[in-house]
């Protein structure tokens, strides 16, 4: 069926008429039924497990999560799972501890990769290259395979099984600074020019000037550090062996090794541990779907 | 012109008092372990016992040692099983998502939450889904199918987690795929349609030669990500890597090798040099494709 067909039929419909795709044609209501069929199996297929983790966390000590065929919704939907949770291992404590670490390297990546991405982007003086270079290169370098050198370097330093070591090795990542110095790269100079010859020294169009242009960067860098410290599972792994120290994943992987039986309470935990992540990504979508674009370019 | 340098001439200390907070964090605790990695790699360094200089004892080991081989075995099948499967599913669920029909931005939001989710919080609701109990054989049973024991066979261990990985992976290259498609000219797709070349013909001469690039990208991505898989893996068939171990993988291996009070850093530096030498062959390997494609 050629595409002129297909707006010959659609024009008779009056009722679809403004179901049209991105260059303004109608769509067809046959195809609009196969495609939100599928939309919606696959829709079951990615956020189905999520839904499942929430009702069985929500079901009470009496009810079968076993059945077969398996109930979906919860026939007295009850929080006694989170309590018990909280009971079982400090499960508030460890996510207070995730939102240190997140914090932090919020802060730590906004604020190192802009000062770096500005003085590779902007400021001439000798070595540029090779720092650029120096970047690019620790971009390249596969972190599974220096953990086991970046643990021995934090038991020299004493910063094993402390929040400060799981937060240092990503607190400036290589890729944020080079994500930071094209946005700088994209500014046009002649508004910095302009400064300059009103007195402004480097520091003031830093701030006031350059810095306030690449807003949107700043926000993905920071998104991206936000979520990749939280979701981090192998270095916390590595570098904390207290439990009172522990973050939210080291956690979650404690309570499903000692208490795998108790499918509930891991429910639980699991909810207390994504719902923060997707409600931020509920708020701040465009951010998240631009740092794919600008990491995949990069990566 | 003359504006121009003077602007960027600066008092001498401050380019690196800008730059020094992520070179020092960079240096010390990215190319630092990197050439320490590969130092520690020709001794016997442990956690507690600074090592001697053995030369190559540990690779020498590395061959021998069948867990080396098996970590490696995994963690091959594991680009085998999760690429081809990142490459192509992705693409087709943009093309699913890519039409403005009403509310395709809540299914494309939808459609990413797993990439949000963090690993470990993928992997427990995996576990429990493919439980002996869980969702997924209470399904198989009431279809009449029978339950499966997914967690507990090495192979199809592997595959469930390749599995996850994939589930995981799918909204992220979706959007990489978005972005792409949208460059693709319509004209073309409408040139073939009135040729009479239907959905799967035009879908593999007009979209896929279009995207041909983007599928390369994707393929390094994926590629490099699946070899160095271990949480995945480690939440699902637990730290010692499933039945008899048998589902280690490199990474696990390493992580195993040169953790806790006895670790053996030495031999796990050694497995980490292979990780780096494999992930730089891939990253050229999927690099000289693209050329040879674009030439």
């Amino acid at each position: 069926m050629t595409v002129t067909e297909e707006r010959v039929q659609a024009v008779p419909r009056a009722k679809d008429a403004r179901v049209t795709d991105e260059h303004g044609r109608r769509i067809r209501i046959g195809e609009l039924l196969w495609r939100y069929t599928l939309l919606l199996l696959v829709l079951a297929l990615t956020v189905g497990p999520f839904l499942w983790q929430l009702s069985t966390s929500l079901k009470g000590p009496t009810e079968d999560i076993f059945s077969s065929p398996p109930s979906f919704l919860p026939e007295h939907p009850t929080l006694h799972n989170y309590q018990r949770v909280a009971d079982t291992i400090p499960v508030w404590d460890y996510a207070l501890n995730s939102l240190k670490v997140a914090s932090a390297s919020v802060v730590t990546n906004c604020v190192g990769s802009a000062l770096a991405g500005y003085a590779l982007a902007r400021l001439r003086y000798r070595g540029r290259r090779i720092a650029t270079l120096v970047f690019i290169l620790a971009m390249l370098v596969p972190v599974e395979g220096i953990i086991i050198a970046q643990f021995t370097t934090m038991r020299e330093l004493g910063l094993n099984n402390t929040l400060i070591g799981v937060v240092l090795p990503g607190s400036v990542g290589a890729m944020n600074v080079l994500l930071m110095r094209n946005a700088f790269l994209n500014l046009p100079y002649e508004i910095e020019e302009a400064a300059y010859v009103d007195g402004a020294d480097v520091w003031q169009r830093f701030l006031r000037i350059a810095l306030p242009s690449v807003k949107g960067t700043v926000a993905v860098v920071a998104i991206f550090a936000f979520m990749g410290a939280w979701d981090d599972f192998l270095w916390p792994l590595i570098v904390l062996s207290d439990p009172s120290r522990f973050t939210l994943t080291i956690g979650l992987n404690y309570l499903h090794g000692t208490f795998a039986n108790d499918e509930r309470l891991v429910a639980a935990g699991t909810v207390i541990a994504v719902a923060p992540l997707i409600a931020l990504f509920a708020c701040l979508q465009r951010y998240f779907f631009r740092g794919v674009g600008e990491g995949a370019v990069k990566g | 012109m003359a504006g121009v340098s003077r602007v960027r001439r600066q008092l001498p200390t401050s380019p690196w008092l800008f730059a020094a907070p992520g070179l020092l964090v960079v240096g010390a605790f990215v190319l630092y372990p990197f050439v320490s990695t590969v130092v520690n790699s020709f001794t016997d360094r442990r956690t507690l016992i600074p090592g001697r200089f053995v030369g190559l004892a540990n690779f020498r080991e590395l061959i021998h040692d069948d867990m080396f081989w098996t970590g490696l075995r995994n963690s091959t099948l594991y680009i085998v099983g999760v690429v081809p499967a990142l490459v192509v599913l992705p693409l087709l669920l943009a093309l699913l998502v890519q039409k403005n029909i009403p509310g395709i931005t809540f299914f494309r939001s939808a459609f990413y939450t797993p990439v949000v989710a963090s690993i470990v919080v993928v992997g427990l609701i995996w576990v429990w889904l493919l439980d002996e109990r869980g969702l997924v054989n209470s399904l198989l049973e009431t279809v009449g199918i029978g339950r499966i024991g997914f967690l507990s066979d090495q192979w199809l261990l592997l595959l469930s987690a390749m599995a996850v990985t994939v589930w995981k992976g799918l909204g992220y290259y979706m959007i990489i795929y978005l972005a792409a498609l949208a460059n693709v000219p319509r004209e073309l797709h409408e040139a073939a349609a009135v040729d009479g070349a239907g959905a799967v013909r035009r879908f593999l001469t007009v979209t896929v030669p279009a995207v041909r690039s983007t599928m390369v990208l994707v393929a390094a991505l994926s590629s490099v990500a699946a070899f160095k898989v271990f949480s995945e893996v480690y939440l699902m068939a637990g730290p010692s890597g499933g039945p008899a171990g048998e589902d280690t993988t490199l990474v696990m291996l390493v992580q195993r090798t040169g953790t806790g009070l006895t670790g053996r850093v030495g031999y796990a530096s050694a497995l980490s040099v292979v990780v780096f030498v494999v992930t730089v062959v891939l990253m050229l390997l999927v690099l000289r494709a693209d050329r040879r494609e674009r030439t």
